[in-house]
């Protein structure tokens, strides 16, 4: 039942009742959009039971890498001390 | 792909393990809630990355495991019906109910069918409007808001021959109970991360507080997984206990309103039973009101069906975090997916399957 891969819009739906389609890596799959009114077709989304329940926020994304990185960095200069 | 690649980058894993191993000074106990991500632990072998101090536990994360004995029993008995078109998880049909399973009902000439979403159960019931469709929703919040789709969708469409039988639940009134349960060993939650998505995580902040325990909402990938690790033992050692958010490109402080508007109009908070941790209050969803005329439970006078869980599968005791899997003595032996014995076992998001899968297989 979880599925924590993202998908990508393909297309929305005419009206919010039909499926739109989404693509996982190459299988696309009909998913409801109705929970994500605010998506758009590029938009990475995590779907589940046939319903993408989050749009992706590449903002978030791009910012929690960036600390991934950075405690990297942290981590390099704390093993440098003596 | 993307949104994956970077979560799985080993270098950014090595770099967290080793910025884990200078932060831990004692011994740390932590609970990931969900079995999504008890599977990537177990997959990546993520424990073995963790000091040694570190213990993670498996929480009652399954939607499948945690689905009572007697629930099972009450889609066997509707699956058994001439007229009736049972829609379930593929998950679901192996479970073993007290005398048999969903498969061995198809098996003998059942209408058992497996669906991807709730919807398709819908579209079931508009193709064949002689027959009684009935969808078995199981799940936490996060499949809630289909099945609630599912039924709003019928109600408007007037199917009369459609209904659910619900079995919801929801996953903070679980952590309260294993938190205030005397054998408690848990004094750090990774809580779940599309559980979150849905729901936010405003329901986990007077936990964090009341219990003094931190709560961090993580995702499922490796990096996602030990980035969560990392901030709820930075608290343990710092003495904090908060809800962070570790998953922050799905999940919102508020969730998705419309997905728990749409909960609240066709689900009410109920208390709910269990498998192995008993009836929790306030922990599940049942259909409100305004749709009773959609509950299975009554239209196929099932309510009244009970059954004790069977005596040799633990199943319990690792859902509530007390027994590793392969403690088990049934564990590999009288216990494998092949022949379960009980439901973390048999679900491939199981404690015992995840255990089974990627420990047991490879030492065989």
């Amino acid at each position: 039942m979880c599925l924590a891969i993202p998908g990508q819009i393909l297309s929305l739906p005419a009206t919010p009742e039909q499926p739109g389609r989404v693509n996982f890596g190459g299988i696309v799959k009909e998913t409801s959009l109705a929970f994500v009114p605010e998506a758009q077709v590029g938009d990475y989304v995590i779907v589940h039971a046939g319903f993408a329940i989050s749009r992706l926020d590449e903002a978030e994304a791009a910012e929690a890498l960036a600390e991934f990185a950075a405690l990297a960095a942290l981590h390099a200069d704390e093993a440098e001390l003596p | 792909m993307k949104h994956l690649a970077e979560y799985r980058n080993p270098d950014t894993a090595k770099k967290l393990t080793e910025h884990i191993a200078a932060l831990v000074t004692r011994p740390w106990t932590l609970m990931e809630i969900c079995g999504g991500q008890t599977h990537s632990i177990m997959k990546y072998g993520l424990d073995r990355l963790l000091p040694e101090q570190v213990e993670l536990i498996h929480g009652p994360g399954c939607p499948v495991c945690v689905t009572p004995l007697e629930c099972i029993d009450k889609a066997i008995a509707i699956a058994q019906r001439p007229e009736a078109i049972l829609c379930s998880f593929g998950d679901m049909l192996r479970v073993p109910g007290s005398e048999r399973d969903l498969l061995a009902v198809k098996a003998a000439g059942g209408d058992v069918r497996t669906v991807y979403s709730p919807l398709d159960a819908v579209k079931t019931a508009r193709d064949h409007p002689r027959r009684q469709v009935v969808f078995f929703a199981v799940g936490f919040e996060t499949t809630a808001p289909a099945a609630a789709m599912a039924a709003f969708q019928a109600k408007r469409e007037g199917l009369a021959n459609f209904s659910l039988l619900v079995s919801h639940v929801r996953v903070p009134p679980a952590m309260e109970a294993l938190l205030g349960a005397p054998n408690n060993r848990v004094q750090g939650f990774l809580a779940a991360g599309h559980v979150c998505t849905v729901m936010g995580y405003t329901e986990y902040e007077p936990l964090a507080r009341r219990y003094k325990i931190p709560i961090v909402v993580t995702g499922f990938e490796p990096v996602d997984i030990l980035s969560g690790i990392h901030r709820c033992l930075k608290q343990l050692e710092e003495g904090r206990h908060e809800v962070e958010n570790e998953y922050r490109r799905s999940v919102r402080r508020e969730g998705n309103q419309p997905a728990q508007a749409l909960l609240a109009q066709v689900f009410r908070v109920i208390d709910r039973p269990w498998r192995g941790l008993g009836v929790i209050p306030a922990s599940g969803l049942g259909l409100s009101p305004e749709y009773a005329d959609f509950d299975a439970e009554n239209r196929f006078e099932v309510g009244g069906v009970s059954a004790p869980e069977p005596a040799e599968c633990r199943s319990g005791l690792v859902l509530q975090g007390a027994l590793k899997p392969d403690r088990c003595p049934a564990f590999g032996t009288r216990c494998t997916p092949e022949h379960p014995l009980g439901a973390t076992m048999v679900s491939s998001e199981g404690a015992c399957a995840a255990y089974y899968r990627y420990r047991h297989a490879a030492h065989a």
